[in-house]
């Protein structure tokens, strides 16, 4: 369930001339822009931005971006861009990443999303990179890594609910013979990774689990903990159990001696029109404290604010 | 009609593609007993002389005319479905019949990004499985990660090239075919592979061209060792001139059914995208007509039926 508080029928002209008002003249007017944008949907913020660029010939997240600063310039600037398009810039930042693209953030958006969104995601990526995300990620990326994620990242996986349990079964003994043979690069077990719809994935872990006594992912390190095997068992808990994945990287962001904005930020925007509330749940569950506590312990500012806006403070 | 011109017509009405409806209804049904024996004793390509004294059709001539018979029919079913489903129902028959690597690559890299696209998910629907899924599981050798890749690719097709970029890649290819001895290992060479997988197909020209231009010869003719790299980069790169080609190879005597199955797959599928330019390559390779080779080798209502969606003049 989603966390977002939205009225059911804002006006856009309205709000595009608050938003004006708050950023023209000296200052900025931030609370101003929390407490609209922080409380409008995909639909109402996209209306709100043409009816800015209508009104005053001028692309609302330009101004934003040179109005705001720090990490609630960039919490804001990605709310405020269609879901989309925060995908594939997300995306096409963590590809860029130096020394090495954030294969994270990558296996997390191509495993979470459902099928549809990611081709808009791709589409979108292509329309504001002139580039496929496939030829960026396969250029910055090589070997068993590379082999991962374009796969992750170029599937459509067939999206039925139906499994076949023999399938299941002689898949999961396949990925056990590849484990203990410790060739984690196996080609085989990136072929039922990559390919394999999310249905049957599952039910071939469940299988191993069943099998073999552990989960996979207790079996998936090397002597050297590779990014490729690391990036496996993201995709393996993306796919099994996102709710529980996204805890632990808010719980890890918080966790950490300074926060890591960048994790935090992430998790919260691209849930909060969907499932935060599920994600806080589980946060309480498993740290005897909620989210907004935690957040607002770790965070200051305007940047703070707005996170707690998206978590669903009441004004 | 003279009995010899009857036999030839008869003859021919059961050879190469497609029958000859017309001449089957209008001469063999007139024929007496005697000149059907006549037919069959003369004839000893379909027919064979039984040792207890009378002539047996060969049963696979049987079964080849019922194929030709079927031509006619699949043509106009396969026609007259969504594109998506074409797509998709070649894509699965091209891996339980064989698999047949070389529809593979053709559908994979001759459609757009958006009619790939719906292929794969007609696919979904006829087949409850992603394409994808059964290629990888379908195809077992050192080219299962190129041709997975090719079917779930989903190009760049806007204007923008990066000249620099084409041009380093071309270096890349050139030192990586001349590396390769006999080009055996090229296709487990993951750069050559990453390069004709992602890259756009206006990148994959410029490409083509400043490999011309390092090495002198044309990249598809320096692949000839690897069947599978050859044939996805002139789809990609020179498609037309790769129809031409296999239009071809499928029209000569005696090919196989696999082969000649080509040409309805050929005719139907491009009848609205490129027909025009594959005509005039055609024409300029094999110095005869489209047409004139279709009103050669076929017959009846298939031969119609080609030559009318061939002159649709795309």
């Amino acid at each position: 369930m989603a966390t977002l508080i939205f009225p059911e029928h804002p006006s856009p002209v309205a709000d595009a001339e608050a938003l004006r008002k708050a950023c023209q003249g000296w200052g900025t007017d931030e609370k101003a822009i929390i407490s609209i944008l922080g409380r409008r949907n995909a639909i109402q913020r996209k209306l709100i931005r043409k009816a800015y660029e209508d009104m005053y010939q001028e692309d609302l997240v330009k101004r934003l971006e040179s109005e705001l600063s720090g990490d609630f310039e960039k919490a804001v600037y990605r709310w405020t861009l269609d879901p989309e398009d925060r995908d594939a810039l997300l995306l096409n930042v963590a590809i860029k990443q130096l020394p090495i693209p954030d294969y994270r953030v990558i296996v997390e958006i191509s495993c979470i999303r459902s099928h549809e969104e990611l081709l808009a995601i791709k589409h979108a990526y292509q329309i504001r990179y002139k580039h496929s995300v496939e030829e960026d990620l396969a250029q910055h990326t090589t070997g068993d890594i590379r082999q991962l994620l374009v796969g992750l990242v170029s599937v459509y996986r067939y999206n039925g609910k139906e499994i076949n349990a023999r399938l299941a079964s002689s898949e999961a003994e396949i990925l056990h013979r590849a484990i203990s043979e410790k060739v984690f690069n196996h080609e085989e077990t990136i072929r039922i990774i990559t390919t394999r719809s999310k249905a049957q994935v599952l039910a071939t872990l469940n299988h191993f689990k069943d099998d073999y006594g552990t989960s996979i992912t207790k079996h998936l390190r090397g002597d050297l903990d590779s990014d490729y095997l690391s990036a496996l068992r993201t995709a393996i808990r993306c796919i099994c159990d996102y709710h529980k994945y996204y805890e632990k990287v808010v719980r890890r962001a918080l966790d950490k001696p300074g926060t890591d904005e960048d994790s935090l930020t992430r998790v919260i925007i691209t849930s909060a029109e969907k499932d935060l509330k599920d994600i806080k749940e589980l946060f309480q569950k498993r740290n005897s404290r909620p989210l907004e506590h935690a957040v607002a312990k770790d965070t200051s500012g305007d940047y703070k604010a707005f996170l707690l806006t998206l978590l669903g403070k009441e004004d | 009609m003279a009995a010899s011109d009857e036999l030839g017509a008869i003859t021919k009405a059961f050879s190469g593609f497609g029958v000859d409806e017309k001449s089957l209804i209008s001469i063999l049904g007139k024929w007496h007993p005697e000149q059907r024996q006549t037919f069959r004793k003369g004839t000893r390509d379909f027919f064979i002389q039984d040792e207890r004294k009378f002539e047996r059709w060969d049963d696979r001539h049987v079964i080849q005319l019922q194929h030709e018979f079927l031509r006619f029919k699949h043509a106009i079913v396969l026609w007259t479905m969504h594109q998506w489903e074409r797509d998709a129902r070649l894509l699965k028959e091209a891996l339980y019949k064989g698999p047949q690597h070389n529809v593979l690559i053709e559908v994979a890299c001759t459609r757009s990004s958006e009619e790939l696209l719906g292929a794969r998910r007609a696919y979904h629907s006829l087949f409850d499985h992603s394409v994808e899924e059964d290629v990888a599981f379908g195809i077992h050798g050192p080219e299962r990660k190129l041709l997975v890749a090719l079917v779930s690719s989903y190009r760049y097709e806007g204007p923008k090239v990066n000249e620099e970029t084409a041009k380093s890649e071309a270096k890349f290819l050139s030192g990586a075919i001349k590396g390769a001895a006999g080009n055996k290992n090229l296709i487990e060479n993951d750069e050559v592979v990453r390069i004709l997988v992602t890259r756009s197909k206006l990148h994959l020209i410029s490409v083509y061209k400043h490999y011309k231009e390092i090495s002198g010869n044309n990249l598809d003719e320096d692949l000839e060792g690897d069947l599978y790299l050859q044939e996805t980069v002139q789809c990609l790169c020179k498609p037309q001139a790769y129809f031409s080609k296999v239009l071809d190879a499928s029209m000569r005597p005696n090919v196989d059914e696999i082969k000649k199955e080509a040409v309805t797959r050929i005719i139907v599928t491009r009848a609205d995208v490129d027909m025009k330019q594959i005509k005039e390559e055609y024409n300029h390779k094999y110095g005869v007509s489209l047409p004139n080779k279709i009103e050669d080798v076929a017959n009846g209502n298939y031969r119609d039926f080609l030559l009318t969606l061939v002159a649709r003049g795309y």
